[in-house]
């Protein structure tokens, strides 16, 4: 029995020492770490230019914005030993950062050469006129900056007078503020591809469920009109819903309903051969899906995994809730697959064969991070399992309802 | 003649605890497996969503702890009742809708997406692990004292046994707060609490409606027990303790972690309006009935015995009003109803607790230790294990403070910190970041200190106990003080996107967005 065992400020001031200890070493830990005791004066130096670099490169990252211009120029100044340091987009001056700041209007007419020409030059004392005798804005070195080889902007610093130092400088500067551009370029690029993925997948219902959908209908239309006339309805649903335009996501139970009418039409054609069973936590229903996140799946076990079969076969859907996830199974009982196939088909999203399986895989990465993509469990002849979990929150995905 | 053992009970006990991992195992299979997907698609209802809420919330504290007040304190502490159930009241009027539109699933969510800081949603996180490990000490105490007073074993075993159930039951997998279990909770324990309330009610209407005896030596016991606000030893400020109470309530409900996880559920803001106006009356039918335990212990119990806290009235009433076995039966379904409110509250919280602290704490460490190789299921076992094992440790450690008390401090905390930051962040455009931490800190900070103090120093009774162990009076005008003024004093940290946020809050289902809709 520990009930009243404990001397509750006896408890109190060992808590407070311990706090206090842990305190006390944390503070003489940082203040060593301050000293520099063990780092010669050259390394440090080396240590703060690269820690300015890694400062610059942030802002850089986002492309030749006016804002990020701004707080990169900063730390370029700091390493450059300028009086001041101007960035020059296409059209516009971007930033003056440092001394001297009636010089900015005339940063354009520095730079046009250099923009032209896409070469470092130096502007020789002299050459800028300034009425403050004390102005240290008195010559300029403007070297480009490339990317993909279009110059897209200058970098100018400023100083009382040029020294080839300076001018070395500014063009190494330059040439690295070029290659983190062309990083921003590249991330941009990525995203553009990510949503033109995005769209194409959105219209990609396969060319055989739709001639193997008409196909079945058409066999019903003497037999079976009425019948007929039900799949024909439930097709044109099907192909509004994989058309629509709109929010990139959907709630489960949409995205639920449109698995039903693919299997109905599916059924059509399989007729007592394929077996659907369901278990569906219906606390997962309202969840956010990407949209034709399922079907895909539901299509690629139906297509490779029982069409093959000669048998009957059995597709179990099912959506679990995982505390702050739902997880979702789409399992079947047909031919499997070689794991190394699937590998490929997940690795190369362009692959004709698997199209639905690498796409979503590519999609919910994309969308939840990299933790959050397909999980494929499955051997030739034992059946596939896939499955993939959903959070029930990810910040800004709850826009379109 | 206490504490002997009592194999109904404890058969009752046994048979809830077994029933309840039983279901959560295989409840889900056996119900919802279908071929069907019109049967498979179908959304909860706010009918069943409601009974799973009221089942989830009736805690041990509505069960036990509200039947021993009444019984100690008299008439004044109807107010408990009544302020468990407005809580909903005011979640229905001013926040039910907003919260599911924001498509929060927990506080954090919301506070992460109506702020756009995630430092914000990192305290927030913090703040729901407090209250919910503060709500989670009265029912493993409330268990203890329970199982103590039907075998005599002491203390520890009553909470280890719903420790375990629910340990058992959340990381196993099949316990996660289904709606079914919840729901079915929900009507045993309505169950359990009123069949054997109409019997005692009718044996007391047959012996003819005997009132309430005097305890000889009691002084003026009996009069400070039925007359409203009378102040006592115990209650010396009996009108402010009672208002503060009132106000920790109705703030606090929309502030507990287990309550919104539940709103996810609704389809829509409609369906969660829907919702709560059921959870109203559901609740409110409930908490006919402990009252009467209040008073009819009054009459039949009218000194408890030396040992036994007051919340254990409920369990002792039908003994002495019926000795034999009716009296040992009746007994028997009020302990397993007891344990189903035990049960079901503890593993409610223990999920979302543990939810939060996977997702925020343990993932991300996780992730760096393991290189992201660290299994989800894993992290969550993890963080159910921690979630129950501090409030089972503060459980052994402290003695019990009463369950509605130790509860309302918990309420209290949730009213300082949450309420300003859901009710202003829904309604109020002018809330910035600072703001927002502002409120925390100075409603969190304020709550935190006064409910350690109790816990921990039980001061003598006095203004001082009286301030602090009801501090829901100053501690959330201060918290709203802080957030609005600090937010007033930083016009420039409104979060960039609020316009929009509020406008997807507040715009009713059926009316489209229109350019909203893209992100």
């Amino acid at each position: 029995m520990l009930t009243g065992g404990m001397h509750l400020p006896t408890g109190i001031v060992v808590l407070v020492a311990c706090l206090l200890t842990a305190l006390v070493l944390r503070w003489r830990r940082r203040s060593q770490e301050r000293q520099h005791s063990f780092i010669s004066e050259v390394d440090r130096a080396t240590y703060e230019t690269l820690h300015t670099v890694s400062l610059a490169a942030q802002p850089l990252r986002e492309g030749l914005t006016e804002d990020g211009a701004a707080r990169a120029a900063k730390h370029l100044l700091d390493m450059l030993h300028a009086s001041a340091v101007a960035i020059q987009g296409v059209g516009s001056t971007l930033t003056w950062v440092g001394e001297g700041q009636h010089h900015a209007a005339q940063v354009g007419a520095h730079t046009v050469p250099v923009l032209e020409g896409g070469r470092t030059i130096v502007i020789s004392s002299g050459e800028i006129s300034c009425t403050d005798p004390d102005c240290p804005i008195r010559s300029a070195v403007v070297s480009p900056l490339v990317v993909d080889d279009h110059v897209v902007g200058a970098l100018a610093t400023y100083s009382p007078s040029s020294s080839p130092g300076l001018a070395r400088a500014t063009e190494e500067i330059a040439g690295w503020a070029s290659s983190q551009l062309q990083l921003a370029e590249l991330g941009k690029e990525r995203t553009r591809a990510m949503e033109a993925e995005l769209r194409a997948l959105r219209a990609q219902i396969s060319p055989h469920f739709i001639y193997n959908s008409l196909a079945a209908i058409a066999s019903f239309v003497r037999t079976d009109p009425e019948r007929a006339r039900e799949l024909l309805l439930e097709f044109a649903d099907f192909t509004r819903y994989a058309l629509r335009k709109g929010g990139a996501f959907t709630t489960l139970s949409e995205e639920l309903r449109n698995v039903e009418r693919y299997l109905v039409l599916e059924q059509a054609r399989f007729g007592d051969r394929l077996s659907v069973s369901l278990l569906i936590a219906p606390e997962v229903l309202p969840v956010q899906v990407p949209y034709l996140a399922v079907q895909p799946l539901v299509e690629n076990a139906v297509r490779h995994g029982l069409a093959g079969k000669t048998t009957a076969g059995t597709l179990i859907l099912e959506a679990r809730d995982v505390g702050a996830e739902a997880e979702i199974v789409i399992e079947d009982d047909g031919i499997g697959a070689d794991p190394e196939r699937v590998r490929a088909a997940l690795d190369s999203v362009t692959e004709s064969d698997s199209v639905g399986l690498g796409n979503v895989d590519a999609r919910l990465r994309q969308v939840f991070g990299e933790d959050y993509g397909l999980v494929v469990e499955t051997a030739p002849g034992a059946g596939t399992r896939v499955s993939f979990r959903i959070p029930k929150y990810a910040p800004g995905i709850h826009e379109g309802r | 003649m206490e504490n002997e053992f009592d194999t109904f009970a404890v058969f009752a006990i046994v048979l809830v605890c077994v029933a309840t991992l039983a279901v959560g195992a295989f409840g889900l299979r056996l119900s919802r497996t279908t071929s069907d997907f019109y049967v498979a698609s179908r959304q909860v209802g706010p009918a069943r969503n409601a009974t799973a809420i009221s089942g989830e919330y009736l805690s041990a504290a509505s069960f036990l702890g509200v039947a021993g007040l009444i019984y100690e304190r008299g008439f004044d502490s109807l107010w408990f009742p009544v302020g468990y159930t407005s809580g909903y009241v005011v979640l229905l009027v001013l926040v039910a809708a907003p919260l599911r539109r924001s498509g929060a699933y927990t506080i954090p969510d919301f506070a992460e997406m109506r702020m756009e800081s995630t430092g914000i949603r990192r305290i927030s996180a913090v703040l729901v692990v407090v209250i919910g490990w503060l709500y989670l000490l009265p029912q493993f105490q409330g268990a203890a004292l329970s199982l103590q007073s039907v075998t005599g074993w002491p203390t520890w075993v009553g909470s280890a046994i719903v420790v375990f159930t629910v340990v058992l039951g959340v990381a196993a997998g099949g316990m996660r707060s289904i709606t079914l279990v919840q729901a079915m909770q929900y009507w045993l324990k309505l169950s359990a609490i009123a069949i054997p309330a109409f019997v005692l009610f009718y044996l007391w209407t047959s012996q003819g409606s005997p009132g309430p005896r005097e305890v000889v030596g009691g002084g003026d016991a009996l009069r400070e027990w039925y007359e409203p606000l009378t102040e006592s030893a115990q209650e010396p400020y009996p009108l402010y303790s009672t208002y503060s109470t009132l106000l920790a309530l109705c703030l606090g409900t929309m502030g507990l972690p287990h309550v919104l996880v539940r709103f996810y559920t609704n389809p829509d803001g409609r369906a969660a309006r829907g919702t709560t106006s059921v959870v109203i009356g559901l609740i409110g039918l409930f908490y006919l009935f402990p009252p009467i335990y209040g008073v009819l212990g009054r009459v039949y119990l009218p000194v408890l015995g030396e040992h036994i806290p007051v919340d254990q009235v409920v369990l002792q009433l039908p003994k002495a009003a019926l000795p034999g076995l009716t009296g040992d039966i009746l007994a028997a379904v009020l302990a397993g109803g007891a344990f189903a409110a035990f049960l079901s509250t503890a593993s409610g919280l223990v999920i979302s607790i543990a939810g939060v602290i996977a997702q925020d704490v343990l993932r991300p460490t996780l992730a760096r230790f393991t290189a992201g190789d660290s299994g989800i299921i894993q992290g969550f076992r993890l963080a159910t294990i921690i979630a129950v094992v501090v409030p089972f440790l503060a459980a052994m450690v402290t003695a019990p403070l009463g369950l509605a008390r130790t509860v309302n401090l918990a309420f209290a905390l949730a009213a300082s910190t949450f309420a300003p930051l859901l009710l202003l962040g829904v309604w109020w455009r002018r809330l910035t970041v600072t703001g927002a931490f502002a409120g925390l800190f100075v409603g969190g900070g304020l709550a935190i200190a006064a409910t350690l103090f109790t816990v921990a120093v039980r001061p003598e009774p006095g203004w001082v106990a009286t301030t602090l162990s009801q501090p829901a009076a100053w501690c959330i005008p201060a918290a709203f003080l802080a957030t609005i003024v600090v937010s007033l004093l930083t016009p420039r940290r409104i979060p960039p996107r609020t316009a929009r946020t509020l406008a997807r809050l507040h715009t009713p289902e059926g009316v489209e967005l229109g350019s909203l809709r893209q992100p």
